[in-house]
This record gives C-alpha cells, sequence and structure tokens, in this order.
C-alpha cells in the first residue's frame, strides 16, 4: 500500500501540528510539517501532497478571534492552490484552530463562537457520525477524544438545511460541551473532502491514551477517521 | 482623536464575558447592577473613510458571530491598555490591514461596558466603583467615563543616551539607607558599604546602571541571600548555611540519575539511557498580587524558560496555587489589596493562557485556600523538559557572540527583582506600574520550535528572567567577562534609556553564547520561524563586564565582584519548640456530617471546574490525567506523562500542607515530601527513581521565629531525602511573602513547602489510578494510623483539644512503597489512593466517587473512632485488590496490610455501619462552585 504525502501545515501558534503528524504515520501516511511561511512562499508545495491537515492551536494568538489571522494570510496567499486542491478531490481536515480558519475563509459552513460556558474547557467527548458525504468519517464508528478550546460553539443559521445536505459529519452524543447548535462537532463541504471539527482524534491514536484504559471500558479511537482520510488520499492520488 | 475613529465590536446574543462579570460584581457586594454588557473597542488614529470602514469590517467582524458599529459610543466605561504593554490585538490589526491592502494608520485596543442598575443608569460613583475593582486593572490598563480618549504608541519618541552617576562612597549610614529606599534598591546595610568600597577603591563613584545591575544580581531573588546566610540560633548554635545542607544531602544520597543538581536553570536527571529529564518549579507571588493574570501568565512562561534554558525540550506544566477564602466579605478585605476571588479567576485564566496557548499540558497541581493567602496569595508554576541524547553545552568561550532572541525589549517589568525581596505595603500596585507585564506566548512556543533546531549550535543558554538581560548576560559572563552594546537590542518601541534596556524584564527572551561561524545557521533557524535574532556583543575573555549604549559606555564591573563580593548575611533563628507528647483525642458527635463537610472543604473538594481551565491532552502524552474514573471527574494522586511511542514514562506528584507548617514545620517538610512520593508511588512510579524539588514561600527572615521555622522545615526536608534516598535537584525560595497593610499589621503568609516529586514509570501501559474498579474486590489499607490531629483539616472544621500533635515521620514508609510498587508490577493492584487531608474516610469518598461504586468498611484501622476516620498520618495509602489476590498482596506487603471491606455494587458507602448515600458524598464534593 502506497503512502501518500501528506502536509500538516503549521500556522505561528498552531501547538498539535506533531500529534496529528503522528496520527498521520500510523494511518498509513508520510507526513510533513510545513510552515504557513513556507507555504505562502511556495504555494506550488500542495501539488505534491495529497492530504492536508490544518492543525489545531492559537495561530496568531487567536487575535482578532480564533483562526482569522491564519485563514487571512492562507486566502490571500495561498487560496488558489488551496481551492484547486479541494477540487481535485484531496482530502483535507481542519481541527479545532484549522476548523475555525476553514470556516473563516467560507471553504465549510458556518463559525465557531466562544464556548457557552465563557472559558477554555478540555474534557472527552463522544462523537456520533451521522450519514454524510464526508469522506473523512465514511463507515467509522463513534468516537472518543477530547475537546480542547475556548471557541469551539457551532454556529449556524439553518443546521436542518445543513443536515439534510449532507454536510453534518460529527456531532456531540452524550452531552454537548459549548452550546454548538443542533450538537455539531463536525461539517464537511459540499464535495465532502473537507472535514473540520473542533475535537482532537490525533488525541485518541493508543488504547493508553484514553481515561477508561485502566477500567477496560476505553473504545473509540480517533485513529479510524485517519486511516479513512489516508484511504481516500490513496484513492485520489 | 478628533480625525480619528473608534469601532465597536460587539458579540452577537449574549457575551460569556458579560454574565462572568456581573457575577463577580455581585461577589463583591455591588448588588444593584443588573447587566454589564462588554464589548471590544479598536481606535485608529486618523481618519477612516466609509469604503475603508467596510474593508476593514470585512476583516476584523464574522458577520455570523459579530455586529460592528462605527457611531459615537453609548454610555459607561471605556478602558483601554497603557501605552507600552504589549497589545498583540493592535498589532494583529495593523498586519490584518497590510495584508488587504489598506495603508498603515495608528492603532489601539480597548473595551467598552456599559452597564445597568437598578435604578437604570448608574450613577457616577457606583461606574468609578465598578471600573476600578472589576473593569480594568491600574497596573496595565487605565480607564475612563465613555468615550475614552485612546493613546496611541509614540514611534518616533527619542531618549537621551546617558548615563548618571551616582554618589555613594562618601555616604554616611543614614544617607545609604535613603539611597537605598530613593532608588528602591532592597539592599541591606552591609551590603551598601561594601558598594561604597567597592568604588572607594576604584577611586569613582558608580553608574546607575552598575548600581542597578548589582542591586539586582544581590536581590533576595537572585542570590538567595537568606540560604547562603550564616546562621546562629538564639542558644548560639551554629547551622550549616541552609542552600549548602541541601546540596549535601543529594551528594551524599548519591542517586546515579542525578546529571546536574542545583546548577544552571533546572535540576536534570535521567532515568532511561539517552534521555534526560529538566525540572523546574518557581514562584510569581508578588506580581500575582497585584495584577493576577500577568502575573501567573508570565510565571509560567518564565518557568517554561527555565527549562529551554537547559536546552531541554518543555513537556508540561504544574501549577499549585493559594488564595485567600473567595467568600471574603468584601469590608474585611485590607486596604490595597484585591478580592481574592478576583486574585484567583485571574490567577487561573492566567495560567491557562500561557499553558494552553503554548501547547504545553498543565497536569499536576493544587489549590488551597487560607485567611493568610488573602493579601499575599502564592502561585508555584513547574516545568518539565526531555531531552534527547542533548549535547554537552560548555559553557561561553571567549569569541563567542552574545546573542538574544524572542521577544522585543520595552519597559516591562522593570526592577522586578528587586520588587520581589520587598515586603509590599498598601501602594505597592500604585508604584509597582512596570514591575509586571502580559506575557505573549505564542512568541514563547516559536522560540521553542527555533531551539529544537539550533541545538549544537550554541556553547551556553540562559533565559531572560528577573533583573533581565543583566541577570542573563551578567550570569553567563561570570569568570569570562563580556562586551555588549544595548542599542543593538530591538525595542518595542523607541525612547528607552540604556539602564532600561538593560534591566528590562520584558518576557520570551533567551541568551545564548554562540560561536561565530554558527551565527549565521543560528540567524537562518530564527528566521524560519519567524523569531528575531540580534548579536549584541562578544563574551571577551579578561572576566570584566562591559556594557555600552553605542559609543557611551554606561557599566564596566568585575564579574568576580559582581557575583562573589556580596557579603555573606549573618541571621538569627530561633527555633520552634512543637509539643509531640502524647495527644488529647477529639470526640465526633457525628461522623457521616463531618466527612461530608470536609468533603466540601474549598481545599478537599472537586477541583475540576479549574482543572479543566487546562489543557491536559495536548502532546497525547498524558497516560494518568489531573481527572481520572467512571465519569473522569476523580483527582488522581499524580500524574503519568509518556510519550505514545515510549513504553516507559514519568510521574509528577505534588506535597503540600501550611497547616502542619504553622505548629511543627519539621514534620511538615518531612509529611509533604512523604505525600509527593506517595502520590507518584499510587499510581505506579519506582520508589527507587525519584527526584525532587523544594519550593519556599515564607514570611520575613529576618525575624528570627520565622527563620527558626525555615531552619527547621530544610532540617525535615533532608531528613526525609535521605529515608527516602529521594535527592533534591532544584528548588527555589521566595521569602518577605509579607504585607504591611494600611492598619499597621503585618500578614505574613503560613510556611509553605511545595515538593514536586518526579520519579520513573517503568510500564505506562499499566499505571494505576484511585477509582473503584469493581464490586467484590478487597479494600486495604497499607500503613499505620495515630491520633495525630495538628494542622489536620478535621482541625479546621472542628474542636480539637489541645495538645495535638502533627503527623509524625514514619520510618517504615519507604520500604513499605518498594514492597507496594513491586505488587503493582506483578498486577495485584486495581486501584490505588494515598491519605491526605481529611484522612481515611475523605479518601474512601474519593475513591467511590471516582469509580462510581460504593464499599462497605467492616474493620477499622484505629479503635479511637475520630482517628480511625479522620487522622492524617503519613505513610499511608489505600489499595484495591482481587479477593483472589488478597493472599499474595498481604505476603508481598509482609504483612503490612489490613482489610478494612469491600467494593460493592450499591451506591452507598458503609463505614463501620454508617451509611452515607454516594449521591451525597458527591453532592458534598461537586457541590456548586
Amino acid at each position: 500500500m502506497s503512502t501518500p504525502p501528506a502536509i500538516v501545515l503549521a500556522a505561528p501558534g498552531t501547538n498539535r501540528d506533531h500529534d496529528v503528524a503522528h496520527a498521520l504515520e500510523l494511518a498509513g501516511a508520510a507526513p510533513r510539517i510545513v510552515l504557513l511561511a513556507e507555504l505562502l512562499a511556495d504555494p506550488g508545495l500542495l501539488r505534491d501532497a495529497q492530504l492536508l491537515v490544518l492543525a489545531g492551536g492559537f495561530s496568531y494568538a487567536d487575535a482578532l478571534g480564533a483562526g482569522r489571522m491564519w485563514s487571512l494570510r492562507l486566502a490571500h496567499g495561498a487560496g488558489d492552490e488551496l481551492n484547486a486542491f479541494v477540487a481535485a478531490g484531496k482530502p483535507v481536515i481542519g481541527i479545532c484552530n484549522g476548523f475555525q480558519a476553514l470556516t473563516s475563509m467560507g471553504i465549510l459552513p458556518g463559525a465557531l463562537a466562544h464556548n457557552a460556558s465563557g472559558h477554555f474547557q478540555c474534557e472527552w467527548v463522544k462523537l456520533a457520525v451521522p450519514a454524510s458525504r464526508c469522506v473523512w468519517t465514511a463507515d467509522i464508528d463513534p468516537i472518543e477524544c477530547p475537546i480542547a478550546h475556548g471557541e469551539g460553539r457551532y454556529v449556524h443559521p439553518d443546521p436542518a438545511a445543513l443536515a439534510a445536505a449532507g454536510l453534518v459529519a460529527l456531532t456531540y452524543a452524550d452531552h454537548n460541551p459549548n452550546g454548538s447548535v443542533a450538537e455539531i462537532a463536525g461539517v464537511c463541504d459540499a464535495s465532502g473532502v473537507v472535514l473540520g471539527l473542533m475535537p482532537h482524534p490525533e488525541n485518541h491514536v493508543i488504547a493508553r491514551q484514553h481515561p477508561r484504559h485502566g477500567r477496560g471500558t476505553h473504545r473509540g479511537l480517533g485513529l479510524a477517521l485517519f486511516e479513512q482520510g489516508v484511504r481516500h488520499a490513496r484513492q485520489v492520488g | 482623536m478628533a480625525s480619528g475613529a473608534r469601532l465597536t465590536i460587539r458579540t452577537r446574543g449574549t457575551d460569556p464575558r458579560s454574565a462572568a462579570l456581573l457575577a463577580d460584581a455581585h461577589a463583591l457586594g455591588l448588588t444593584q447592577v443588573t447587566a454589564i454588557d462588554v464589548s471590544d473597542l479598536v481606535f485608529f488614529d486618523s481618519y477612516v473613510s466609509p469604503a475603508q470602514q467596510v474593508a476593514i469590517e470585512g476583516v476584523l467582524v464574522d458577520p455570523l458571530l459579530q455586529t460592528a458599529s462605527w457611531q459615537p459610543a453609548d454610555a459607561g466605561v471605556d478602558t483601554e491598555l497603557l501605552p507600552g504593554v504589549t497589545d498583540p490585538t493592535a498589532q494583529a490589526v495593523v498586519l490584518a490591514l497590510a495584508i488587504v491592502g489598506l495603508a498603515p494608520i495608528g492603532i489601539a485596543t480597548g473595551k467598552h461596558f456599559a452597564v445597568t442598575t437598578t435604578e437604570g443608569t448608574p450613577d457616577e460613583g457606583t461606574l468609578a466603583t465598578l471600573a476600578r475593582s472589576l473593569l480594568s486593572n491600574s497596573v496595565i490598563e487605565r480607564w475612563a467615563p465613555t468615550p475614552i480618549a485612546p493613546s496611541f504608541v509614540d514611534t518616533q519618541a527619542t531618549a537621551e543616551s546617558s548615563v548618571d552617576h551616582v554618589a555613594i562612597v562618601g555616604l554616611d549610614d543614614e544617607a545609604l539607607q535613603a539611597l537605598n529606599r530613593e532608588r528602591g534598591l532592597s539592599l541591606d546595610l552591609a551590603e551598601l558599604h561594601t558598594v561604597a568600597a567597592f568604588y572607594r577603591t576604584a577611586g569613582r563613584e558608580p553608574t546607575d546602571v552598575e548600581l542597578e545591575t548589582l542591586a539586582q544580581t544581590w536581590s533576595e531573588h537572585c542570590a538567595h541571600k537568606t540560604f547562603r546566610a550564616r546562621i546562629v540560633t538564639t542558644d548560639g548554635t551554629e547551622i550549616a548555611p541552609l542552600l549548602q545542607q541541601l546540596r549535601d544531602c543529594t551528594t551524599e544520597i548519591a542517586a546515579p540519575f542525578v546529571r546536574s543538581a542545583f546548577v544552571g536553570n533546572a535540576g536534570i536527571v535521567s532515568n532511561t539511557p539517552g534521555v534526560t529529564l529538566a525540572i523546574k518549579a518557581e514562584t510569581h507571588n508578588h506580581p500575582s498580587a497585584i495584577e493576577p493574570f500577568g502575573g501567573a501568565n508570565t510565571g509560567v512562561g518564565g518557568v517554561i524558560r527555565a527549562v529551554m534554558g537547559t536546552a531541554h525540550d518543555p513537556i508540561a506544566v504544574t501549577d499549585i496555587l493559594c488564595f485567600g477564602p473567595t467568600d471574603l466579605p468584601a469590608d474585611e478585605l485590607p486596604a490595597g489589596v484585591l478580592h481574592p476571588r478576583l486574585i484567583e479567576s485571574g490567577v487561573i485564566a492566567g495560567i491557562a493562557d500561557y499553558g494552553n496557548k503554548i501547547g504545553l499540558p498543565t497536569v499536576a497541581g493544587a489549590v488551597l485556600y487560607d485567611p493568610g493567602y488573602t493579601a499575599n496569595p502564592l502561585v508555584y508554576a513547574g516545568c518539565l523538559g526531555v531531552a534527547d541524547d542533548a549535547p554537552a553545552l560548555p559553557g561561553p568561550q571567549p569569541g563567542d557572540l552574545v546573542v538574544v532572541i524572542g521577544g522585543r525589549t520595552g519597559r516591562d517589568g522593570l526592577r522586578g527583582a528587586t520588587f520581589s525581596s520587598a515586603t509590599m505595603d498598601a501602594t505597592t500596585g500604585d508604584v509597582a506600574g512596570a514591575s509586571v507585564q502580559i506575557g505573549d506566548p505564542i512568541v514563547e512556543k516559536l522560540v521553542i520550535d527555533a531551539m529544537r533546531e539550533c541545538l549544537g549550535l550554541y556553547h551556553a543558554v540562559t533565559d531572560c528572567g528577573a533583573g533581565g538581560l543583566s541577570s542573563a548576560v551578567g550570569e553567563m559572563a561570570e569568570g569570562v567577562g563580556a562586551e555588549v552594546d544595548v542599542a543593538l537590542a530591538p525595542l518595542k518601541y523607541p525612547g528607552l534609556r540604556p539602564w532600561e534596556v538593560w534591566l528590562s524584564e520584558a518576557q520570551e527572551r533567551m541568551v545564548f553564547a554562540v560561536p561565530p561561524a554558527n551565527w549565521a545557521a543560528m540567524q537562518a533557524m530564527c528566521a524560519r520561524h519567524g523569531v528575531e535574532a540580534v548579536s549584541l556583543g562578544t563574551f571577551t575573555g579578561d572576566g570584566v563586564l562591559r556594557v555600552r549604549a553605542g559609543a557611551l559606555e554606561v557599566l564596566e564591573l568585575d564579574t568576580h565582584f559582581l557575583h562573589d563580593g556580596r557579603p555573606q548575611r549573618v541571621m538569627t533563628a530561633e527555633m520552634p519548640a512543637p509539643y509531640r507528647g502524647d495527644p488529647a483525642l477529639p470526640e465526633c458527635a457525628d461522623l457521616a456530617a463531618t466527612l461530608l463537610a470536609l468533603l466540601a472543604h474549598p481545599d478537599i473538594r472537586s477541583k475540576e471546574a479549574v482543572i479543566r481551565r487546562y489543557d491536559h491532552e495536548i502532546r497525547g502524552a498524558t497516560v494518568v490525567r489531573p481527572l481520572v474514573g467512571e465519569h473522569h471527574d476523580g483527582h488522581a494522586d499524580g500524574v503519568v506523562l509518556a510519550r505514545p511511542t515510549d513504553t516507559n514514562g514519568v510521574a509528577l506528584g505534588i506535597g503540600v500542607n501550611p497547616w502542619y507548617g504553622v505548629t511543627d514545620p519539621e514534620r511538615m517538610a518531612h509529611a509533604v515530601i512523604d505525600e509527593a512520593i506517595r502520590n507518584v508511588v499510587a499510581v505506579g512510579a519506582d520508589p527507587d527513581l525519584v527526584s525532587l524539588l523544594d519550593n519556599f514561600s515564607w514570611g520575613d527572615p529576618r525575624r528570627a521565629s520565622t527563620l527558626g521555622a525555615l531552619v527547621a522545615a530544610v532540617e525535615g526536608c533532608c531528613a526525609a531525602a535521605r529515608a527516602h534516598s529521594a535527592p533534591f535537584v532544584s528548588g527555589k525560595d521566595s521569602l518577605n511573602n509579607e504585607y504591611l497593610g494600611r492598619d499597621g499589621q503585618r500578614h505574613a503568609v503560613p510556611p509553605t513547602l511545595v515538593i514536586t516529586a518526579l520519579a520513573h514509570v517503568p510500564d505506562a501501559g499499566r499505571t494505576i489510578t484511585p477509582d473503584l474498579k469493581a464490586a467484590g474486590n478487597v479494600l486495604l489499607l497499607v500503613g499505620a494510623t495515630a491520633p495525630e490531629f495538628a494542622g489536620s483539616h478535621f482541625a479546621l472544621i472542628a474542636a480539637t483539644p489541645a495538645p495535638a500533635v502533627v503527623p509524625a515521620p514514619d520510618s517504615q514508609a519507604p520500604a513499605r512503597y518498594r514492597r507496594l510498587h513491586a505488587a503493582m508490577n506483578r498486577d495485584l493492584v486495581r486501584s490505588c489512593h494515598d491519605l491526605s487531608e481529611g484522612g481515611l474516610a475523605v479518601a474512601l469518598a474519593e475513591m467511590a466517587i471516582a469509580g462510581d461504586l460504593g464499599a462497605t468498611i467492616t474493620h477499622l484501622p484505629h479503635p479511637h473512632l475520630t482517628t480511625a476516620w479522620f487522622a492524617e498520618s503519613t505513610g499511608r495509602l489505600l489499595v484495591e485488590v482481587d479477593p483472589a489476590d488478597v493472599d499474595a498482596f498481604v505476603t508481598a506487603m509482609d504483612g503490612d496490610a489490613f482489610v478494612l471491606g469491600t467494593v460493592q455494587a450499591v451506591a452507598t458507602l458503609v463505614i463501620d455501619g454508617v451509611e452515607i448515600a454516594l449521591a451525597d458524598l458527591r453532592q458534598a464534593w461537586k457541590g456548586a462552585r
């Protein structure tokens, strides 16, 4: 089986780039962490990759709103190449801050607002996988993984229309940690290749990372999501 | 402002900040306030055309989330950051406008607060009270009734590059003391005499830069004068210097895993071949008292840099916080002191902000409450780092460049070291204006990334902390000498005088000694990560430190005098004489009610609300996290970290108990070391591979009884470390944690020793947590129980007759922990929990809550009921064992295991016939916070 080349895009202040690179390795890809400045200097780097990750963290310290500065720079510096990447059907995932940047660019619908609690929250969640267009979540079981964000409340004026269009890829299954509309944790674009989600499946890629590992009731590896993305990258590559 | 513009950005729907502000206002007694509506302000220093307004909104406002207005403001309060305080939002606005092609324009940012009261519009007095006590912090912000006239950073400012000479040579004692006060030097008379004598010999007066540099280097904060002092007790006994005692103790233990102890920025150990760990904990108490967010924020940033200063990659952060009672009535608050509730929320937000943004898990910690911390909160932050096959650093070599990388230099934090070494008074918040600042974790994160790629390119590294360049360059130049030009330092804004550049405590800077041949490579690595790097000069080899500002010479000091010229302090200690005889036995009329009250005590109750504010998952290495169990809401004893690709891991545990210290500081020290080690043993760490950090926060050591308590605590530390063969690898002391109120009374903190234990976990896939696992399992107690109640949490909530004793050291504990660890390795232990505050009953309740299982306890470890339930004897752990393994476990423990009862699949805890519903235990422990 091929190991598709993947780019993990790191903006100044993203901080889960190494975590997601490790997840991609386990899922069978060959990840390379590319700094935003390097991509802006040479947007053609995207042409050599078959999978793209926008990593989580606090790009530009969340100044002006989470993901806002990142999306501005990316859209103005490498927007055409990014659109071509998506148009070619290559899988893209934005996690947490990466999700915020993708909604801010308009590649994904909706927006991420401050948590209903008003502050940062770190806790484990269970994610249900509704039927959707998303290539990343096709045929996967429910995932358990942590959230770690202050601005993760998904906002959309018409969540029913989103669901009807098959764009709701992941929902919070047992409790809604941040007040997201319709329990939405992740959405995809109309083509299904771009997924954005607030939780961090890259922090549950081996069993002992689960908080209930010692109780024997751990399940729902997040690795499954990356394996699906890599599988799709192989098909289009 | 006449030609400028003001953009108000308001969150659609309810802004979550508004609800938090309203709750805080009510807690401060401003119950007439019914709403505080917050919005963000961006000020532009020149005209913004309607077309530009549209473009700016396109960049700054998300229409799904926010609304924008360019209209004049409604009534209310406006705040803005003081000029010179780092304003990342304004910087981002400038960058964003440039990206979309708008012409450069001066930017300032602030907040607007619309306030409603029961009367409708608030009167001026209410607004002013709100603005002062809640909406702004005068250390970093100013406020005005709406509309505020914004101030923009003056980018054209110039400062005369000049140096003043300060007359000291001929001064008498009175004049020396006056100079000391006037310049805030925090030196004592003997030290002032030494400085005067030095310059008398040199035949000149010191420059202002030299005097400030000496004051910083010789400050309690930097020089640890008390820990190096010659101490004589009131009965004439000579005591070895405290730092010497701790070092000797480590030398005697001679643990093979210690790589570096008590030198450099952090302790370094190696538990696995090729891998070293660096560990350090520090305090940031005084800054957190006057600006809680910024103080705690930069405290975290500072201790992370300490680990970076050993060329290790930071991997985790710890925090231990001590606050006054958060329900303190507003009228009992001492003058000039922030309310504990505001200090608590600011400190926690500050720690969360730095740790979360820099991308490190914030793991082990504790939160304590005591009236003794009301005016002087304590904020301990620790950091753990790792390095694989780290190259040895030879230290600065003659000819190496003095390289500074990271953040720019501003007027931030001037004189922080001397400030932290002084007793605070009611005016401290006013005069210390420049001594704290807001950190920038993203800059430090980028410095970490750059440093990872610069390994091997430098001969030495240290962080810029208290004292700024004067400390960092001064320490590195010790014995070698250096010549630097402060005019080459990149500045946040122009107009800084040479001494300000030299002493600024601007955050996020690291100093390196770089061979000239590697300089280009290092610059390239830094540039790749967007990190500024400059060379300020060279290490010379002549042992003299010289500082210039362009052509102007501002400092020339022999580094031997700078570092070794300070006269040793001679101090007097009055040793405590705690009662250690037979104690009186306290009676408890209602055991169940007392247990519930203990579970609800602020020190014991669930800290979930705090812990969840910190990211403890990032890096995927947190195997035992602070919250564990069936519903992820029980407290773990220690935490275990292991890189996803590693088999083994490390455990971190914390021990702290100031209440013991009030009565018996020596036993306190022994008890908290035992607690820290118990915590790591409980999660599966090897008790033979434990390293310790000691962090003391104490009152003024010039008071003989305060110093006596410190001496006793150090003696307890050394005895306990020897007993456990657990060496100290680093430590830090924060003294003068006292507060002189306008009432004339002294407020000192309880003697607070925080011990951090770092230990090796042989198999991170097989760790132990305290949550009960399965009905039918047997619960056993290891360790002995005695009626030890002095400083116990039972004594904090119930009448306890005198005399009482602080828990005594248990000489059997080290052997017990080894046996327990061996039993864990044989897979005989299902869950394990250490007994600490509240004793056996609290520990049982915590295990039941965490496992969501009941238990029936039929045998008590002591005939006296109150003792059995609530005594806090050290060296004890609760262990859950499969019934088939009980005999094997008891044998493995060499008989030191006492069967208490069994785990039950019912929602009840039954102790000796007293039934308490699990729901009631949970309600008491988790309650409303």
